[in-house]
């Protein structure tokens, strides 16, 4: 989309979502109730399970993305894709994150060989691999092709990977049964609060990725111009 | 015979022969395989007892890592003699450069992997020989061939090539790692046809879906 | 397409080209008929080698037409690659394998009937059928590029691309290059050649241009051009 009108987009993204984060943090903090069994450990559940979700919606964009780009190849769908998957890759951190300062204090131990906590590890390593293969490429319009290429490699073995995962635990279950699989026990205040955070988050999740994505483009049109002769106009659509 | 086929058969020709004439990639790779069970057993000290369950990780860990090396041995030397070029030069389809690659690292790759299956097998004293346990062998060293072939072509273009393959090889293969090592330990245990469970299955659906997608991908990976 | 273009050996029209750091070509044109012999300069860096890779298929134009031999490139490149010779800066042999090996097997690949016999006599051509039977890691520099012109002509195309193929060779090399460069500036056949010699270029072929900010131009006639 043009310029202006993503800027003007952008802010707005930016102050919906500054307010929504402000009502999620009083909801998450102040107004959901108090786990009987976990106590308050268990609200970094609010923020765990978004990022979780969101980072994989992430990770479907560099799909669709890459996918674009190796069938058209122009440009915007590899900005989308490189901002995506950067988005993604901090998203997924912050998911590893939370859930590890969710074990320490409910389980005891700071990893389990959980289903999905090695699931969410091995998306971590695959898109680490997305981002390091455009750094190490030869030249960027290369990187944009060996990313894509693993975006849409990495993705399709995703569901491989969680099954096998699953198998695999269900065979050699880790000492602690994890609260984190479980869905049911969710009254319906906490499940209210978890889906507006979820929303906060994809609001978040939009914005960033508007910017990184943006970004990319003025990155891209930097690099072309010619060292020696005037600058040709920005795009202004 | 098609003519596809035929391409496919003289290209992974071409490669065998170029190995009986320089042995560079087979008995380095068996060498390196080797030394890896060796470091292994030293670390481990396995008891008898203790062999159903090492056995299979030391196994497919070193057939990992060997697996490894050979892959990345086939493209650097593609690559050193300028072969891989004239190849792009002639009308023959990237998906056959891809399969005829892909296949003579799969045969390589399989002779390394009896080798050292057998040299275990001596060493910790096991039986290997289980139909199940070749058709694992099969089907995993399959996906790691193809999966191998195109990301050790993307990795010999790249700048830090010894870790970008493994970066890019080992998250997406350990699946196959995981179902192998599975099977292999059930195999050995004795369970015969029931061993393969869910898992081979499971590495099959890799192996179908990944030798769909490497060679498209590889044709984008090959053009500058 | 007009029948005009199809006719052509290279037609070339708004061809640019980026690898993320600034264009590489710009929008350039360029037309090659049958019958001509191209010259190439430029400084290192100008771009020659992507125009060539471009024209033997082995990179991808950012925008552009292109199309070699009436093949347009982004829909017919197999059909294009089966009727262009390259000569570039790799060996694009197998070191282990003996010449002939190694003609047998890209004849095989180029789908040509009776590679054996037009392997040894391109070989012969290339003043190299004494080392038909020995390992191309074992011939000297100037014999592995014969071989590797050998390999560029093998099957016959119609168009010959050659990247500083000069460069390096002995006198009796360059003399047998030199033959191979008039063979292919016949009616029927072109030759592009993209060299830093520029008075060899202009020795050797009909027309010259020049590589210079991502576009052609025609080239400046050495000083010292007394024979014509």
């Amino acid at each position: 989309m043009g310029y202006l009108r993503q800027q003007g987009l952008g802010q707005g993204l930016v102050a919906l979502g500054g307010l929504l984060m402000l009502v999620n943090l009083y909801l998450v903090f102040l107004v959901a109730p108090t786990d009987a069994v976990l106590g308050d450990v268990q609200r970094v559940f609010y923020f765990h399970v978004p990022l979780a979700v969101l980072s994989f919606l992430a990770f479907f964009f560099v799909f669709i993305a890459s996918l674009g780009f190796l069938a058209r190849r122009t440009p915007a769908w590899d900005h989308l894709a490189h901002a995506a998957g950067e988005v993604g890759v901090v998203l997924v951190t912050l998911a590893l994150l939370t859930g590890v300062i969710w074990a320490r204090p409910v389980w005891g131990v700071w990893w389990t060989w959980e289903p999905r906590l090695t699931t969410t590890l091995i998306l971590w390593l695959i898109y680490v691999a997305y981002l390091m293969v455009r750094a190490y490429a030869p030249n960027p319009a290369r990187g944009a092709v060996y990313a894509a290429v693993v975006g849409v490699v990495g993705f399709v073995d995703v569901p491989i990977v969680y099954y096998s995962v699953q198998w695999w635990r269900s065979i050699h279950p880790s000492p602690v049964v994890g609260p984190l699989a479980e869905a049911g026990a969710l009254e319906p205040v906490m499940l209210a609060i978890l889906l507006f955070s979820l929303l906060t988050f994809l609001v978040l999740f939009l914005h960033l990725l508007l910017l990184r994505a943006s970004l990319h483009r003025v990155e891209a049109w930097v690099k072309e111009q010619d060292p020696r002769g005037s600058p040709a106009p920005f795009p202004a659509n | 015979m098609s003519r596809f086929l035929r391409t496919v058969l003289a290209l992974a020709w071409k490669d065998i022969l170029l190995e009986l004439r320089s042995r560079d990639m087979v008995v380095s790779v068996l060498l390196f395989g080797f030394l890896v069970i060796l470091v292994f057993n030293f670390a481990l000290k396995p008891t008898p007892r203790q062999v159903p369950q090492l056995a299979p990780a030391i196994l497919w860990v070193s057939f990992v890592f060997a697996g490894t090396l050979m892959v990345e041995r086939a493209f650097v030397r593609e690559r050193e003699q300028g072969g891989l070029e004239g190849l792009l030069l002639t009308p023959v389809s990237r998906d056959a450069i891809f399969l005829g690659k892909a296949f003579t690292s799969f045969l390589f790759m399989l002779m390394v992997e009896g080798v050292l299956l057998a040299l275990l097998a001596l060493l910790l004293n096991f039986s290997p020989f289980s139909v199940i346990l070749l058709a694992t062998l099969f089907l995993a060293t399959l996906g790691f061939a193809t999966v191998g072939t195109l990301f050790s072509a993307m990795a010999v273009q790249t700048r830090a090539r010894e870790v970008m393959l493994p970066v890019l090889f080992f998250p997406i293969i350990l699946p196959v790692l995981v179902g192998a090592v599975e099977v292999t330990s059930r195999a050995l245990a004795g369970e015969g046809a029931a061993a393969a469970g869910r898992w081979l299955p499971l590495i099959g659906v890799f192996d179908a879906l990944f030798l769909v997608i490497c060679p498209w991908a590889f044709g984008a990976v090959m053009e500058e | 397409m007009s029948e005009h273009t199809s006719d052509a050996a290279i037609w070339v029209k708004g061809l640019s080209k980026s690898f993320g750091h600034g264009p590489v070509l710009r929008g350039l044109d360029l037309v090659v008929t049958w019958g001509e012999s191209l010259a190439m300069f430029g400084a290192n860096g100008a771009g020659k080698t992507t125009l060539l890779r471009i024209l033997a298929t082995q990179a991808r134009p950012d925008a552009g037409t292109v199309m070699v031999a009436g093949c347009q490139l982004s829909r017919q490149a197999a059909a294009a690659r089966g009727r262009v010779g390259v000569v570039a800066h790799g060996g694009l042999l197998y070191d282990d394998l003996t010449c002939l090996e190694n003609l047998v097997f890209y004849g095989r690949l180029y789908g040509l009937p009776d590679v054996h016999t037009r392997g040894l006599a391109v070989l012969e051509r290339l003043a190299l059928k004494d080392q038909a039977g020995r390992r191309v890691r074992t011939l000297s520099h100037g014999q592995q590029k014969r071989l590797a012109i050998a390999r560029a002509i093998l099957h016959n195309p119609r168009l010959l691309l050659l990247d500083e193929a000069e460069s390096g060779l002995d006198s009796e090399s360059l003399a047998v290059l030199r033959t191979v460069v008039a063979e292919w500036t016949t009616p029927e056949r072109a030759v592009m050649m993209t060299t830093h010699n520029r008075e060899l270029g202009h020795a050797w072929a009909t027309r010259t241009v020049e590589l210079s900010g991502g576009r052609l131009q025609p080239a400046a006639r050495p000083a010292l051009d007394t024979a014509r």
